[in-house]
């Protein structure tokens, strides 16, 4: 059962709140939201960006004062608001997802840093901190070399120096948020496991992901807010992602496998033995117009790379690549734009969109040409292309030259796509493009992506999340360490086989 | 007042507001402070001055845009200068003629050209950091300049170049039209240009530039190239108006130009600026030094007030940001 570990006189909760409201600028992001945590539960705190997940958490950690009226009990005690100093003292921690750590540092000092400052004398005690620090990872039952510097571990392994340091501070209730977002699958497997020593171990823990698999997998329970309300508790049983879902997104969405009869629609893309050493090797595949691919794998698996060198920004050491019937070898990414690939980066804040610049700017930089008139950039018609664009692809804004960066995730993704839509293109490669995207969002990216298609477009959908490729391309590959080792028909072949493959 | 303040910044845009407010308040402050400020002798003296500044603060201006910077500058305008007096010298020196002139511009644009055609191809194809290109350049320009001069002046210049450093066409001096022309040159070139549009994206993330098709590279090199061009035309009018060259002229401007950007509020660390404020904050500038001088003060103390203000522009930039977030965080 999700109470499993609640049973007897444990099921007292450590923390409950209630009649939490917080107002910033008229806008009100907490309305009446109530929350429990039973004593080392593992509880999932779910909700879209801008559901109030982060605004309560700092209610709970004190860093904001919530209106009159709330009530916040904790550890058999009330108060009316909580300060950073109470809440850290009385047990309450927070893994936020920069982590805060000190990469040029040793994993001992990082754990255990807080235990010698403040104190007398105003020396550090070295064999103190390290003691500290691996008690701390026993109890989370890991072994580090504690004496070498952070930056040599990897991404998954800060996350649980993090923990341990939490651990430092004898917490008793941990807030993780998004801890598996930079993440792959067998890291975030590790992860869960800690989790489970953890609450195992008595610590209660808050769990905020977007992801909802591993939502399923770790909590007992989940909350779930919507603009700023409380939507309801539920028992983790018994639900199920799509429900999820249905309940952050108060919709109701159709997942249903895509029927489109492609066989006599010609080729647009055709891949042959192409290799990089390394990176992928011997890769064939075909696109056709009006066609959606999918390509699924774990991260690492070569997609990108696959994806980069379509987009002539890599080049293959062996193989051929056929673009609408003629044979193409591209210099560069020039090249690949002008005989009509596009590729939308998987790293929208550093590589796909420029962040501080304008969204207008940011949507006519690849194909400026086109609106140029006698050689200068004409305002008239970079104003006439971007609003032709924000209104096809349903982009809300504020300004024009408001920074790309004041856009949500998903509006920021419409902007992308619309870049590259300017510059006419016959293949479009989609590398990863819900990733930061809000799940309500997402569904109206994949509409615009089922009517790109529909107009004759042929895509490249790449995507480490199986069900979005699944309901969403035409044909499934799924690469691994480079090479394509299986092709799927979604309806002809269950989800869950394809998860299974991938994800073994 | 905050009103008012409002009107001026949509009036001029929010780049143009800091600069024209410092130079209404210099303005008002000399007018009455120096009751000999508000006259022609003044502006005489600031519109043959600013050129040479204003020159090499656009020359600046380019890489600062892209996130770099040239700190070859001032060297660049001295090659160029003294390619044009040795080409004046080899033509007869006082008595060379107006082709002589006109072929030793050429090449003195086409020696600050190459400067910067140098530290951008570096700059572009090694990745390496365009401080460090640009003082080697410095330095290797000013050692081969020495060289070549013994650190001597190279004078003997014809009589007719005397216009260009101090004539007036209608009035208004020659090398401040030269100025303005080059100004609204570099305002064209990056509100209305490819290069100028690539120039902004570059500074603000030169990867995802590079990522929607643009030759970054490309970018690179001709925004150093055209810098060193433009440093040249710095060189020739300092020729015109020193009539010579010496290695070293026109040293101490070279941190005036980088400060003189951030005051007209162009980021430091590249994506924003435009020229129009960097023009107005370089007028503020010479008003403030002739203005102080006006008033019988020293020379130095000139430089230390830029200083001063610099300073202060930063303090009332962070209140200016400051008084922003509270407001939009109450209301």
């Amino acid at each position: 059962m999700a109470d499993q570990a609640l049973d007897g006189a444990a099921s007292r909760p450590l923390l409950s709140l209630r009649n939490v409201n917080m107002t910033f600028g008229g806008v009100k992001a907490l309305k009446n939201v109530s929350f429990e945590v039973l004593p080392g539960e593992v509880h999932c705190l779910a909700g879209e960006n801008g559901s109030g997940k982060s605004t309560l958490i700092k209610v709970i950690t004190g860093v904001y004062k919530p209106e009159a009226g709330a009530v916040i009990d904790y550890d058999g005690q009330s108060y009316s608001h909580m300060s950073p100093v109470t809440a850290q003292a009385s047990g309450i921690q927070v893994i936020w997802q920069d982590l805060a750590l000190f990469p040029e540092m040793t994993v001992a000092e990082n754990i255990a840093f807080q235990t010698v400052i403040g104190r007398w004398p105003r020396l550090v005690n070295y064999a103190e901190m390290r003691r500290v620090a691996i008690n701390a990872l026993q109890r989370l039952g890991v072994t580090f070399d504690v004496d070498l510097a952070l930056h040599h571990f990897p991404i998954a392994q800060r996350q649980i120096v993090a923990i341990a340091r939490a651990l430092v501070g004898e917490a008793k209730l941990v807030f993780m948020d998004e801890p598996t977002a930079s993440l792959t699958q067998s890291e975030t497997d590790y992860l869960l496991d800690i989790v489970r020593n953890l609450s195992a171990s008595g610590v209660a823990v808050v769990f905020v992901s977007h992801r909802l698999a591993e939502v399923l997998e770790i909590s007992s329970r989940v909350t779930v807010l919507r603009d700023g309300a409380l939507v309801g508790v539920y028992p983790t049983k018994g639900l199920t992602q799509s429900r999820i879902t249905e309940l952050m997104t108060g919709k109701t969405f159709d997942y249903s496998v895509l029927h489109r009869d492609l066989s006599r629609s010609p080729v647009m893309l055709e891949v042959k033995g192409l290799s990089r050493p390394g990176e992928f090797d011997d890769v064939s595949l075909t696109v056709r117009r009006g066609e959606t691919l999918g390509i699924t794998g774990l991260l690492g698996a070569g997609r990108t790379e696959l994806a980069l060198t379509l987009f002539g920004m890599r080049k293959p050491k062996s193989g051929s690549v056929v673009l609408d019937g003629k044979p193409v070898r591209f210099g560069s990414n020039r090249d690949a734009i002008a005989a009509g690939v596009a590729y939308l980066s998987e790293d929208r804040l550093s590589l796909g969109l420029i962040q501080p610049q304008a969204i207008a700017d940011n949507m006519v930089i690849a194909s400026l040409d086109k609106i140029l008139s006698g050689g200068f950039i004409s305002s008239e018609r970079k104003r006439s292309l971007v609003n032709r664009w924000i209104r096809d692809l349903g982009v809300r804004i504020g300004k024009q030259d408001d920074a790309i960066s004041t856009l949500s995730g998903g509006n920021q993704q419409r902007v992308a796509i619309a870049k590259w839509l300017a510059t006419d293109p016959k293949l479009l490669i989609l590398d990863a493009p819900t990733v930061g995207v809000d799940v309500g969002a997402r569904a109206g990216i994949f509409d615009i992506v089922s009517k790109l298609a529909d107009s004759g477009l042929a895509i490249i959908l790449i995507s480490d999340e199986v069900p979005e490729v699944y309901f969403n391309a035409d044909r499934v590959l799924h690469m691994a360490q480079g090479r394509i080792v299986g092709e799927f028909t979604p309806g002809a072949t269950t989800l869950q086989a394809i998860e299974e493959a991938v994800y073994a | 007042m905050t009103a008012l303040i409002e009107r001026v910044r949509n009036a001029l845009g929010p780049e143009l507001a800091g600069p024209f407010a410092a130079f209404v308040a210099v303005m008002i402050v000399f007018g009455f402070a120096a009751p000999n400020f508000l006259s022609r002798a003044t502006f005489g003296s600031v519109a043959f001055q600013l050129p040479e500044l204003g020159l090499l603060t656009l020359a600046m201006l380019l890489p600062i845009l892209t996130g770099g910077l040239n700190l070859a500058i001032t060297f660049t305008a001295n090659m160029a200068g003294l390619t044009l007096a040795w080409v004046l010298q080899s033509q007869g020196g006082v008595d060379a003629g107006i082709g002589a002139f006109v072929l030793g511009s050429v090449l003195a644009i086409a020696v600050g050209a190459l400067s910067g055609l140098i530290m951008g191809l570096v700059i572009a194809y090694t990745k390496a950091h365009p401080i460090l290109v640009s003082l080697s350049m410095m330095i290797f320009l000013r050692g081969l300049g020495e060289f070549l001069t013994r650190g001597g002046d190279v004078s003997g210049i014809p009589g007719f170049l005397a216009p260009i450093g101090y004539g007036s066409i209608f009035g208004i001096p020659v090398p401040l039209l030269i100025f303005i022309a080059c100004v609204l040159i570099w305002h064209v070139l990056l509100t209305r240009m490819k290069l100028g549009f690539n120039t902004y994206m570059i500074g603000s993330n030169i990867e995802a530039t590079r990522y929607s098709g643009i030759n970054t590279r490309k970018v690179q090199v001709l925004v150093y190239t055209l810098s060193g061009a433009m440093c040249a035309v710095a060189g020739i009018i300092m020729l015109a108006r020193f009539n010579s060259v010496r290695v070293g002229h026109g040293e101490s401007y070279l941190l005036i130009t980088v400060l003189a950007c951030f005051l007209g509020g162009v980021n430091p660390f590249g994506g924003f600026g435009r020229v129009i404020p960097v023009f107005v904050a370089l007028v503020v500038l010479q008003l403030l030094s002739s203005g102080l001088n006006l008033m019988g003060a020293n020379q130095h103390l000139a430089t230390a007030v830029w200083g001063i203000l610099m300073i202060t522009v930063m303090i009332l930039r962070w209140l200016a940001g400051r008084l922003k977030f509270l407001n939009t965080n109450r209301g």
